[in-house]
């Protein structure tokens, strides 16, 4: 009488098993890149929730305000940072409320019926080691530096090490503004952008902090990242002697910003528009400020 | 005897046999599935860029439709071939020990910490060799340390486990009177092992040294936190380099159009370069086995 219990219960699991399978095989049926659009759960209609995708440099400064947000509001802010052009993909599909973007978009992108919002400016900011006694480069300079024409600090004043590039991945949009700005990239005759960092062989680097780390723990580096996110493991340089602040990047005396936008498909609504609306007005202003961005108003 | 009972004996047994059965073929459906799903994603990044320029070309800038993947072959082949030079030597001595060599205790001691090992993430791997390997290399021979070296090595001890475990078991499978009839003869022990039991066994740690470098060519995020990721030909083990699977998982979370069937033709090697490495190996086998 045992054996003929567990013997079914067996059965019983295995077709379980089987069935399910069967049904998660027949359920997929997605289009040719379901990973473009890193998935938002779905809305209860009970549960407000708003979900963004996008810039790692813009994630911190979203949390924050998420998270005020959250307090006043009650409403849920998911936030997730895999990069501006993941974020522009995934808010062109719609599967996020809301896209983040640390650059200005560009080609086919502009033609996709979203609609930008800026909520702040943002500096690059070129970084080295703590160790380096380098104190300011020009513009020159950092395009020779990033294409590798100049491979050694002492040809920018600084001691005999060779430099360590540490760059991004394809799909950041601080390295695609930071090249555009820096003129490290070209434009193809079918309007692509080709980079000439690649060329010069630099680490890649997947987020702003894993630059940052890079760049504090080796000698001879150089990177570049989000100017809000910048703390006391790297050294700021001047670029054509100008110290990167948020005055000198909101008054375009430091050449290197770019706008940090939330992108909707067409307008935004709904809770997405709330949220937007609160980041645009005085108190999501005041907190752009605090967390070292520069305000839109 | 009782015809509906065995009547309903007999019912349940086939419905057991028809149960596994199912369960065999959904293996077998899954691999034709994925292997057919990735070559028709593929196909059209071969048609477009060329089979050969898409293989040998040494620039890969997707956002401006470059595909090469040259330097990423020439990366995945080095640092599986370096992770084996480390993996194969030490696992395998170290399954001897544990299987042949060491007391019962010292050896159950030995094979559980080598399966806790294998029960380690492979980011923790990854993360451990960043902030204590990279930094060392750093060190020594400059350059910042993320390099291919940085790769070999944790790829290194990420197959010890997997071969370890393997070839022990392997090497306890096989007969006590093969090892018996070899002393009789007057071999020493050292000798019974390598002459008779290994050999014995070499189907068995064949099994593990493929099951390692699966792993090792597999293997994606420990390398992506050393290698440092530079699309570029390697010309020293100090080089970073950039491996297939490093590149897919980069970039399959924003690419579109071409760039999505240039990511699933690169999937379309890695599946090459598996199923070329299990006939190779199979062949070998079976003229090993022929020898014995």
């Amino acid at each position: 009488m045992n054996m003929k219990k567990t013997k079914g219960l067996v059965v019983l699991v295995a077709m379980i098993l089987v069935l399910s399978f069967t049904l998660v095989g027949c359920g997929t049926n997605q289009s040719s890149n379901p990973m473009a659009s890193p998935s938002a759960t779905t809305k209860t209609t009970s549960e407000k929730k708003v979900e963004l995708i996008g810039s790692t440099s813009v994630t911190p400064l979203a949390q924050d305000l998420a998270d005020t947000y959250g307090k006043n509001t009650g409403v849920k802010v998911d936030i997730q940072g895999v990069g501006s052009t993941p974020g522009i993909q995934a808010a062109i599909k719609g599967t996020c409320d809301i896209g983040m973007s640390s650059r200005n978009l560009e080609g086919d992108e502009t033609k996709a019926g979203l609609t930008q919002y800026q909520i702040a400016t943002d500096g690059i900011a070129v970084i080295i080691n703590p160790a380096n006694k380098v104190k300011g480069l020009t513009m020159d300079q950092l395009t020779q530096i990033f294409t590798g024409k100049v491979k050694n600090w002492k040809e920018v004043g600084g001691d005999d090490e060779p430099i360590l590039l540490v760059s991004r991945e394809a799909g950041s949009g601080t390295r695609t503004a930071f090249e555009e700005l820096t003129k490290t990239s070209q434009k193809t005759s079918d309007g692509k952008t080709l980079s000439l960092v690649d060329a010069a062989a630099p680490i890649i680097a997947n987020g702003n902090g894993s630059v940052k780390s890079n760049v504090a723990t080796k000698k001879g580096a150089i990177g570049y990242m989000s100017l809000g996110m910048v703390d006391d493991t790297v050294k700021k340089v001047t670029v054509d002697g100008i110290e990167p602040t948020t005055t000198t990047a909101s008054d375009g005396t430091y050449k290197l910003s770019r706008p940090f936008l939330l992108l909707t498909n067409g307008e935004a609504t709904g809770e997405a528009k709330n949220f937007i609306d609160y980041i645009l007005s005085a108190d999501g202003q005041a907190i752009v400020e605090k967390n070292g961005y520069i305000k839109v108003k | 005897m009782n015809t509906r009972k065995i009547k309903k004996e007999v019912l349940v047994e086939r419905t057991f046999h028809g149960v596994f059965y199912l369960a065999a073929i959904l293996c077998i459906i899954s691999l034709l599935v994925i292997g057919g799903f990735i070559l028709y994603q593929g196909y059209p990044a071969f048609a477009k860029v060329g089979v050969v320029s898409f293989l040998t070309g040494t620039v890969w800038q997707p956002l401006a439709g470059i595909f090469g993947i040259a330097p990423m072959i020439v990366a995945s082949i080095l640092v599986t071939i370096g992770s084996l030079i480390i993996g194969i030597p030490i696992g395998l001595m170290t399954a001897i020990f544990i299987a042949e060599l060491a007391e019962k205790r010292v050896s159950s001691i030995f094979m559980r910490a080598v399966e806790l090992l294998a029960g380690i993430p492979s980011v923790v791997y990854g993360f451990f060799t960043l902030m204590t390997i990279v930094p060392l290399i750093d060190k020594f021979w400059g350059g910042g340390g993320n390099s291919m070296l940085a790769a070999i090595f944790v790829l290194g001890i990420m197959i010890l486990p997997t071969i370890i475990t393997v070839s022990a078991n392997a090497l306890r499978a096989v007969p006590e009177s093969y090892r018996e009839g070899s002393l009789a003869l007057g071999e020493n022990k050292l000798m019974t092992i390598f002459r008779v039991v290994v050999p014995c066994a070499k189907s068995g740690i064949f099994a593990a040294i493929v099951l390692g470098i699966g792993r090792s060519i597999g293997e994606t995020m420990a390398v992506m936190l050393v290698a440092g990721n530079t699309v570029q030909m390697p010309h020293s083990i100090l080089d970073r380099v950039r491996t297939l699977t490093a590149n897919a998982a980069f970039e399959m979370g924003y690419a579109s159009g071409i760039h999505v069937n240039a990511l699933f033709a690169t999937a379309v090697v890695l599946l090459f370069f598996i199923i070329v490495l299990n006939v190779v190996l199979t062949i070998i086998n079976r003229r090993g086995r022929e020898n014995l």
